[in-house]
């Protein structure tokens, strides 16, 4: 990712940054934690709490919208010392999970901490979801069908 | 009628223990994990999402675990559950067309454009038990084949929509408000957002029936399997003090779009309709019932006669929900004892009646 | 808009909860409020803390001129909406220090749905002083005394009227800065000593 952009994280850049820890596994944000921010102070703005999205269909794929049920979404709200305000929410019910998430999206936002959550923390996760991606993607195409056209045998 | 009984609490709380180590079994054969329902017998997972209408996997294999098996006991724990949640709001509507796919085929073409995916499917299986899966060992891993990055998957649908054969789906009305029967108690006619709201919760085994029907004639409409598509589709939802809209991750959804035939009305040509299902998880069945149900349900709008049960609104949405269904059902298990009392006295006073007018008119009897 | 949320949001909720139904339950007695949050809203302590664990995103709010600076901490903590009318809004939050009070214009709820009323929250400085109400209904036995500081000449007026229209009509919760007080509509004032 180029300086600049690092260094000033707008809004759609922490969007990319919250879907990403959405997505972390537990390891993934409390091992970088306890390495490079062990005694972060912070307070919960909103303490993390699970509740509900209804998840909407749309008629036919691309019509009207419909209800089609809801989901587990846990959220919360952090601010550092330093001011930043942290979100993150998830799908489920991971209530430290998301507490982790919204401190290291606050870290991203200062300016000498967000190279650091780039490489130790985005990165890795980034690379793990392409991993799994694309190994789907694999097994998905090996059961692709190949029509072909019968030829009677010569005999 | 109702009268509280008393007693019976020492009982209760015995069955509810007698109940647990039921659940259990054997306890010299290890205890399953709710990671392992989850896992294995994901599908049962699925069902009990859709139907519980909650997405949550680990939650849907706990109550699995805890209802010993039981699909609708668990789904039943999922509802309840859910009304202890607040809500946080709704999801930005779904992007089918872009989703991960893990699975599309289409009956409709051979040759679409991103081809025939089969994925992990039942479909060409013997349906021979295999008994190699009684005794312990892995599988083997699945086969892999190069990725054409440059694929795409169009939806078959927008294909014949191409050449203006096929209806449009109706246009989101921004201004309009989205039915939720979870709010509002159902009230006939009811739109079709609820109607697929009711349908995308309804009970699969009520549901394939009335699909089923449909194909043998009672309420006949001709259907294609346009595609079905399954795999995985981000959430996206807003954050309003940001104004941004965020991904919460993926969840599996299984979609079924079908093509029926319509054979058109005095203003309007023959074109072909629509039903519609999507569904939680990899529920193929129940979306397919679904998209059938959904466009039967579609008889008045489409000006058709509703001349059998799945066109019948009221019928189709008043039964389709299997905890309503089997509330109703099993409520018959409670004390009906004064009920009763009252209908016994009322039969011997009849007899007493009938007794008593063959001794006066005893030829009447003759 | 950085004011912290409850300190144990169940907990908290819980107590608030049931502080406000026990407040409803024996209408005109102050009852300790179940917990506090933010000092420093405009709603007062006892206030913030019931709309913090009574609203959430499915409910909107109103608030009189004197609280509209609240609007920003209760969407960020609740997800809960400012109503575009106040006859629009299940909850209401006023300051009968600075507010003038027009039950009216609020929702009285429907025939079918009574419950669909608004339900105001209503500060006042203490249950120490103002006229001595006397009060009759449901939860009291025979009557009940009580004091609320700061009420507008015309309230008895107006709570008779609110009466009137019964079952439809508001009900009121007053807060101090430590206590909850309820007047629920099936509350009769039958006496207000000047």
């Amino acid at each position: 990712m180029p300086d600049t952009e690092a260094a000033r994280p707008n809004l759609d850049c922490r969007a990319v940054t919250m879907a990403l820890l959405a997505r972390a596994e537990c390891e993934e944000l409390s091992r970088p934690l306890e390495v490079f921010w062990p005694d972060l102070a912070f307070t919960m703005v909103r303490a993390p709490e699970t509740g509900l999205v209804m998840l909407r269909g749309r008629m036919g794929g691309d019509g009207a919208p419909f209800n089609l049920g809801e989901a587990t979404v846990t959220r919360a709200v952090v601010e550092l010392q330093t001011g930043e305000r942290g979100y993150a929410q998830r799908l489920g019910r991971d209530i430290s999970g998301v507490k982790k998430a919204a401190i290291i999206e606050a870290l991203a936002q200062r300016d000498a901490d967000r190279p650091l959550v780039e490489r130790n923390v985005l990165v890795p996760i980034r690379q793990r979801l392409a991993e799994e991606a694309s190994r789907k993607r694999a097994e998905t195409a090996a059961t692709r069908v190949d029509f072909f056209t019968l030829v009677r045998a010569e005999g | 009628m109702y009268v509280a009984v008393k007693g019976g609490e020492r009982a209760i709380a015995n069955a509810h223990r007698l109940l647990e180590h039921e659940r259990r079994g054997d306890r010299s054969v290890p205890e399953i994990g709710t990671a392992q329902i989850e896992q294995q017998l994901s599908l049962a997972v699925d069902r009990v999402m859709s139907e519980g209408s909650l997405y949550d996997r680990a939650l849907a294999a706990l109550a699995i675990k805890q209802a010993r098996g039981d699909l609708i006991e668990a789904i039943f724990l999922i509802r309840a559950y859910r009304t202890t949640l607040p809500r946080f709001g709704f999801s930005v509507p779904l992007d089918t067309a872009a989703m991960a796919i893990r699975r599309r085929i289409s009956s409709t073409y051979k040759d679409l454009p991103g081809g025939q995916v089969l994925g992990p499917t039942f479909d060409y299986t013997h349906r021979l038990l295999d008994f190699a899966l009684a005794a312990e060992g892995e599988p083997e891993a699945p086969a892999t084949a190069p990725v054409d990055t440059e694929l795409r998957f169009p939806r078959v649908t927008d294909l014949i929509a191409e050449d203006d054969l096929i209806e449009r789906n109706p246009p989101a009305d921004p201004a309009g408000p989205v039915g939720d029967l979870t709010r509002e108690p159902l009230a006939f006619p009811a739109e079709r957002d609820l109607r697929l709201q009711n349908l995308a919760r309804g009970d699969e085994g009520f549901l394939l029936a009335l699909g089923y029907s449909t194909q043998r004639g009672y309420g006949r409409n001709h259907p294609f399997v346009g595609e079905i598509r399954m795999g995985e589709v981000e959430v996206e939802f807003e954050i309003p003090e940001l104004g941004i809209t965020v991904s919460l991750g993926a969840v599996t959804l299984t979609e079924c779009q079908m093509v029926n035939q319509f054979k058109g009305s005095l203003t309007e040509p023959a074109k072909f309709t629509r039903g519609y299902g999507l569904s939680f998880g990899h529920c193929e069945r129940r979306a397919m019932s679904m998209s059938l149900v959904d466009r039967a349900l579609r008889a008045d709008e489409l000006g058709e006669e509703r001349t059998s049960p799945a066109q019948d609104e009221e019928f189709v949405l008043s039964h389709s929900d299997n905890i309503q269904a089997t509330g109703f059902v099993e409520h018959l298990k409670l004390p009906h004892y004064v009920d009763f009392q009252a209908e016994l006295a009322l039969l011997r006073q009849m007899r007493r009646e009938h007794e008593a007018r063959q001794n006066t008119y005893p030829e009447a009897a003759e | 808009m950085s004011l912290a949320g409850l300190q144990n949001p169940v907990l908290d909720q819980q107590a608030t909860f049931r502080a406000v139904m026990q407040a409803l339950a024996e209408p005109g007695h102050a009852v300790p409020a179940g917990a506090v949050a933010g000092e420093a809203s405009p709603l007062g302590p006892v206030a913030r803390a019931i709309a913090l664990s009574l609203l959430d995103f499915e409910v909107q709010f109103h608030l009189s001129p004197s609280l509209a600076s609240a609007e920003g901490d209760l969407t960020f903590h609740t997800g809960s909406r400012r109503a575009a009318r106040p006859d629009e809004a299940e909850f209401a939050f006023l300051d009968l220090r600075h507010d003038a009070l027009d039950l009216a214009s609020f929702a009285q709820g429907t025939p079918e749905y009574p419950d669909r009323s608004t339900t105001l929250v209503l500060r006042v400085e203490s249950f120490a002083e103002g006229n001595p109400l006397t009060l009759a209904g449901p939860g009291i036995p025979g009557s009940r005394k009580c004091r609320i500081a700061g009420l507008p000449v015309d309230f008895a007026a107006q709570w008779g009227a609110n009466a009137a229209r019964s079952p439809l009509g508001v009900d009121l919760i007053f807060t101090t800065s430590e206590a909850v007080l309820g007047l629920p509509r099936s509350t009769r004032i039958i006496e207000e000593a000047r």
